[in-house]
């Protein structure tokens, strides 16, 4: 599903590497937990899986192919097989719940009698029924969340990468969001995040990867959150 | 892909910019006005040119039957139409003048044939004959500016009516309309910068005012045409509006200027008609969208990456 072959990834003018010589695999189904304090290289590790920065040295593979073999133009299909949920929810302020869902298929050409069958599908399978008219300003942190994960899942992703999805909620809220990732794992996707809370990844018991200043010091199955924190 | 989102989409960007919006159309109406004029001028230049343009800057007309009867204008033509034999004896000596570069005939039929492709719409045209015309030769000079000299030997010799310099009559109204290309051409190149600034600057704008909803589009995998081809059907359809505008400018600017004020005063000259103003319009709406869609594909480039 991923896999990283000693990868380094410098940004330009930076001296000291985001990720220094990581190595590791990532298989299908799994819901692993991408922990490290701030700076450790977590969002670096999730960008380079999205293309969205390219690795200085090394191989990055997702979903069995070569990133760096990928011509920027087969990117777009590359990521429409993934799904990404982030800290700050990215959803429209101009749209309503339905269409901020609806726009992530318009915008790669399905057809409107699809895109009104299964918005509503996912909108419940989120624990949204009846909010699909409600516009974003309108919903609580954990519901908006719930818009971002369903858009995310809607085109049934096989990866769903998420960027600290429980940064900016409440104990209460978060705890709902993991039940939801957890579900949407069990449905045979897998799941990557990247997260700062403790409780959370101690509670769930799934695999753990540990960055710190772009090493990778820890992968442990079942493991908690660290023992020095 | 779905036409009525992509609408939607277009049209929220456009609104939404409404002032550059309206800059662009503005900037580019103007341009391509001064576009469409320069290629009407060039038009007119060439449609006045005619057949002997400037290819002589002598013309030197022979007696006809009707030159014999107006003894006031053309005394030399007493005598009647000019004999084929006085024509080749001046043909002779201008072909043996080392300032002649080049000496062509027209006869009245030929006269007639480039008359009537000149004056296409002359109501004189259905009328005009042979013997409207007189045997004339065209005289191409080495030295334009030695046109006396020719002239002085032709002059009065038997059967010769009359002795034109081209250039004198013709030469400074081109070169005003020379000029009046040229500067036309200047302000266009300055327009053409400042729209082309505009449109990059627009959507620019318009890419960053749209950031949220790019990064989503990116996010969920939308093809690059796709997250593009808003921004750039935005800058072609201003322009394209533009273009209209335009079109509709030059029209009046010949209806105003030409039919109302320019015919009336000035007859001898044959004037452009709706023909080449008509088939300057396509090509103002095919410049404009075309250079706009160019600048919006080049700007995005840069602001909007994978
Ligand atoms: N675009 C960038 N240009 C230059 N340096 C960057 C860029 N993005 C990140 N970095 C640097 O790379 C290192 C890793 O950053 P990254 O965002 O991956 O950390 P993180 O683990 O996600 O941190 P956080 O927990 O705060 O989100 C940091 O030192 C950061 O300053
Ligand atoms: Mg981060």
């Amino acid at each position: 599903m991923i896999r990283f072959d000693n990868v380094t990834k410098t940004y330009p003018k930076q001296n000291r590497p985001a990720l220094d010589n990581v190595s590791l695999e990532i298989e299908k189904g799994e819901f692993v937990f991408l922990v490290g304090s701030s700076g450790s290289g977590k969002s670096t590790f999730l960008r380079l899986i999205l293309r969205e920065e390219r690795p200085s040295t090394g191989e990055v593979h997702v979903l069995g192919k070569d990133l760096a073999k990928l011509s920027n133009w087969k990117v777009p299909h590359m990521r429409r097989q993934l799904g990404t949920v982030f800290q700050d929810f990215r959803l429209l302020p101009n749209k309503t719940v339905g269409q901020n869902v609806a726009f992530a298929l318009e915008v790669i050409g399905k057809p409107r009698g699809t895109i009104k069958k299964v918005v509503p599908e996912v909108l419940e399978l989120v624990g949204l029924a009846g909010k699909q008219d409600r516009m974003p300003g309108e919903l609580s942190g954990g519901e908006q969340q719930r818009v971002a994960i369903a858009r995310a899942f809607v085109n049934r992703p096989m990866l769903l990468i998420a960027d600290e999805p429980t940064g900016n909620l409440d104990p209460q809220n978060s705890v709902g969001i993991m039940k939801l990732l957890d579900r949407i794992n069990r449905t045979g996707t897998t799941v990557l995040m990247a997260t700062h809370d403790q409780a959370i990844v101690d509670q769930m018991r799934k695999r753990v990867i540990e960055l710190d200043q772009g090493h990778l010091v820890r992968d442990q199955s079942r493991g908690v959150y660290g023992y020095q924190h | 892909m779905r036409a009525q989102f992509v609408m939607a989409e277009i049209w929220i960007g456009l609104r939404r910019n409404l002032t550059m919006t309206i800059a662009v159309i503005v900037s580019v109406a103007l341009s391509l006005s001064l576009v469409g004029a320069a290629m009407l001028l060039n038009s007119q230049v060439n449609q006045m040119k005619g057949y002997w343009g400037d290819k002589v800057e002598v013309s030197i007309y022979f007696c006809n039957k009707s030159d014999q009867k107006d003894v006031k204008t053309t005394p030399n033509c007493a005598s009647g139409e000019a004999t084929q034999a006085q024509i080749d004896t001046v043909h002779g000596q201008l072909d043996k003048n080392p300032l002649v570069q080049k000496v062509y005939t027209e006869t009245p039929d030929q006269a007639v044939v480039n008359f009537k492709k000149q004056f296409p719409d002359s109501p004189l045209a259905p009328y005009v004959t042979a013997s409207s015309f007189n045997n004339s030769l065209r005289v191409k000079l080495t030295n334009p500016a030695l046109y006396q000299e020719v002239a002085s030997q032709v002059e009065g010799q038997p059967g010769v009516a009359k002795v034109d310099d081209q250039s004198a009559v013709l030469k400074p109204l081109f070169n005003l309309m020379n000029t009046a290309q040229w500067v036309a051409l200047a302000i266009m190149v300055i327009m053409f910068g400042v729209t082309l600034l505009l449109i990059v600057n627009t959507v620019r704008v318009s890419a960053f005012s749209r950031k949220r909803e790019t990064g989503i589009m990116r996010l969920v995998g939308a093809s690059n045409f796709y997250v593009q081809m808003p921004f750039i059907a935005e800058a072609a359809f201003a322009a394209a509006v533009g273009a209209v505008l335009a079109s509709g400018m030059i029209a009046v600017g010949k209806y105003v200027l030409i039919d109302m004020v320019l015919k009336k005063q000035i007859t001898l000259i044959s004037f452009i008609g709706w023909g080449p103003v008509i088939s300057v319009m396509p090509l103002l709406v095919v410049i404009g969208v075309g250079m706009s869609a160019l600048a919006a594909v080049l700007t995005l480039q840069k602001y909007l990456k994978v």
